[in-house]
């Protein structure tokens, strides 16, 4: 039983990462039909940024804010000088973003080297939360704690907010929402600086969970492919059931059959392909 | 034989083009000709893509998954039971058609990007089986060992220039093939789903059944691929399946011309060309991979052979 909800809570608090990472690549999909493949790179850049100010400054509140931050202002370049040229032409953009996908790699691998990195553990977040003979270590609760405000946040934001109704406009349909004066650009592009600087949020607090390594992008691209696939495209309430869903499939696969651990997660995406091919939340 | 005729002046150039590579062991050292017959093994892997990607208008983002698996059914087989090569080979193909098959079950009801997340997820999968099933798959540090195919006839292919040969009359069949396929009211119906699906549907078109076929035949053709790279590299690893090994593809066939054949055969020459040669100078493959990609969709999005097909005047000399 201790095992069990061990790896639940280990399941749920990836999960909580995850749905960092994958809540910006949905909702980037929900208003501009942009398929990210350099979505994991923003992960990955936003976790060294993060480890760079916890070496220079050692703050775990501003390497949170400067990954997210400078991230959100390169999704936003990427977004203004490129992507935009090809607005709603599905195929030269994600082409574009695997460029991109490319290069990001690189640069992380020129600037930072090969070797993987420990992310140094904050002190409030060092130790662990003890509930009867469970332990929980602190950080992982943390990322728990934060995923849950962000995903009030979104709620909040995305249904009783008039921006967020103009967004869910743009989601439904983009022209007419312009046709209403809607600024269609604008919301668009801090759509997309948003889902950037939640992935690289994500990658910082993702830190003291795996380090910080080269390749993190591709590794944790296809879980939030994964999660989106099953949540449904667009959807804020199918990206955290997903995450949740993805976190703990991993976390006990990795735990009971760690050799066919990456591919238990085939056997849910079939079965939800099949049932439901546009996801458990998808329209 | 129409098709012959429908070549016309084109049939010369093939020929011409198959008369400079089977000269070219005699003109260039041993080093080129392993060079050229790796281009020809990404050259199939490319074309078989292409049929989804340029002919049916699927992007599949998870090809690679197939071409490993044909590698590494191949290199299993061949170093832990010692089976030969055209068993293991042909066990490589079957495997990969079969997986294809249930694949294909799963993601040729969707269309555009949709269908781009679900087969790059799907073929993460094997890739995750090659990297953590350790006691088959060796792991990260892949299968090494794989013999040279033995295959019953007086020739030795441990020797490069035979083994050229070889891979030769394997590109030269697979082109064939495709280019049948391609040219078949089969590969016109799937020209027309690529241009409009929903019309194909109204016309009375199984369309779904063309796509699902079009998607088991490039996963069979991309299997052969593999099976053949795992003998020229006799070593298979968990990075001929990963992400950037489907990316190469893609940008394989993209950076050629999708819809051609002869296309994504000559950006697999440009880019195994380009990543051995820039790999002897700089460690910056990717990087300059990266932006020669951003670089192509910005300038000639159609590709290569597409750009001189539009800007020649004789249209003939390609298309």
């Amino acid at each position: 039983m201790d095992f069990i909800l061990t790896q639940a809570f280990n399941g749920v608090s990836f999960g909580a990462i995850l749905f960092l990472l994958s809540s910006g690549l949905s909702l980037i999909f929900g208003v501009m039909k942009i398929v990210n493949v350099a979505h994991g790179s923003y992960y990955m850049l936003g976790g060294y940024i993060g480890l760079s100010v916890m070496w220079r400054i050692g703050n775990f509140y501003l390497a949170m804010l400067a990954g997210a931050l400078c991230i959100a202002v390169i999704g936003l370049l990427m977004e203004r000088i490129f992507l935009r040229r090809y607005y709603l032409q599905d195929m030269p953009q994600v082409l574009l973003t695997m460029g991109f996908a490319l290069i990001f790699r690189d640069i992380a691998f020129i600037i930072w080297g090969g070797d993987p990195f420990s992310f140094p553990t904050p002190k409030f977040l060092e130790g662990s939360l003890k509930i009867g003979t469970l332990i929980f270590p602190t950080f992982r609760a943390f990322a728990v704690f934060v995923a849950v405000i962000v995903v009030l946040c979104l709620f909040l934001f995305y249904e009783r907010t008039s921006l967020g109704a103009k967004l869910r406009a743009c989601v439904d349909d983009s022209e007419m929402a312009g046709g209403l004066g809607i600024n269609v650009p604008l919301i668009s592009g801090s759509m997309f600086a948003m889902g950037a600087g939640l992935a690289a949020f994500g990658g910082v607090i993702g830190g003291p969970f795996f380090g910080v390594f080269p390749g993190a992008d591709f590794d944790l691209l296809p879980l939030a492919f994964v999660v989106v696939i099953l949540g449904g495209m667009g959807s804020l309430k199918g990206a955290v059931i997903g995450s949740i869903l993805v976190g703990l499939i991993d976390t006990f696969g990795k735990a009971l059959v760690p050799d066919l651990s990456y591919f238990t997660l085939f056997a849910p995406m079939a079965i939800v392909l099949a049932i439901k091919p546009t996801g458990l939340f998808g329209r | 034989m129409k098709i012959l005729r429908d070549l016309g002046p084109k049939l010369y150039w093939v020929l011409l083009a198959l008369a400079v590579f089977l000269v070219l062991p005699v003109l260039f050292p041993t080093y080129w000709v392993t060079l050229v017959t790796q281009m020809f093994i990404f050259g199939m892997l490319a074309m078989s893509l292409d049929l989804l990607l340029g002919y049916t208008g699927l992007p599949a983002f998870g090809h690679a998954a197939f071409f490993g698996l044909g590698a590494y059914i191949v290199g299993v087989l061949s170093t832990r039971y010692g089976v030969g090569f055209w068993l293991s080979g042909l066990t490589g193909i079957v495997v990969t058609v079969a997986v294809a098959g249930i694949f294909g079950l799963l993601c040729v009801h969707s269309a555009g990007v949709y269908f781009l997340m679900i087969t790059m997820a799907l073929g993460m999968c094997l890739w995750g089986l090659a990297f953590r099933w350790v006691s088959m798959t060796g792991g990260d540090n892949g299968i090494s060992g794989i013999p040279r195919p033995e295959i019953a006839l007086p020739v030795d292919l441990n020797d490069p220039i035979t083994f050229y040969y070889f891979i030769l009359l394997a590109f030269v069949l697979v082109l064939l093939a495709l280019f049948l396929l391609v040219n078949s009211p089969f590969g016109q119906t799937l020209r027309g789903i690529r241009e409009s699906e929903s019309r194909m549907r109204v016309l009375g078109y199984n369309t779904w059944l063309h796509k699902y076929l079009s998607y088991i035949i490039a996963g069979g053709f991309a299997g052969i691929s593999g099976v053949f790279w795992a003998y020229y590299n006799a070593f298979v690893s968990p990075s001929d399946l990963d992400i950037i090994a489907t990316m190469e593809a893609f940008f394989m066939t993209i950076l050629g011309g999708p819809g051609t054949l002869v296309g994504p055969a000559l950006g697999a020459g440009i880019i195994v060309f380009l990543k051995n040669f820039i790999s002897a100078y700089t460690q910056r493959w990717l990087i300059i991979l990266g932006l020669v990609y951003v670089v192509i969709i910005l300038y000639t999005p159609k590709g290569l052979v597409n750009f001189l097909i539009d800007h020649l005047k004789d249209k003939n000399l390609w298309e």
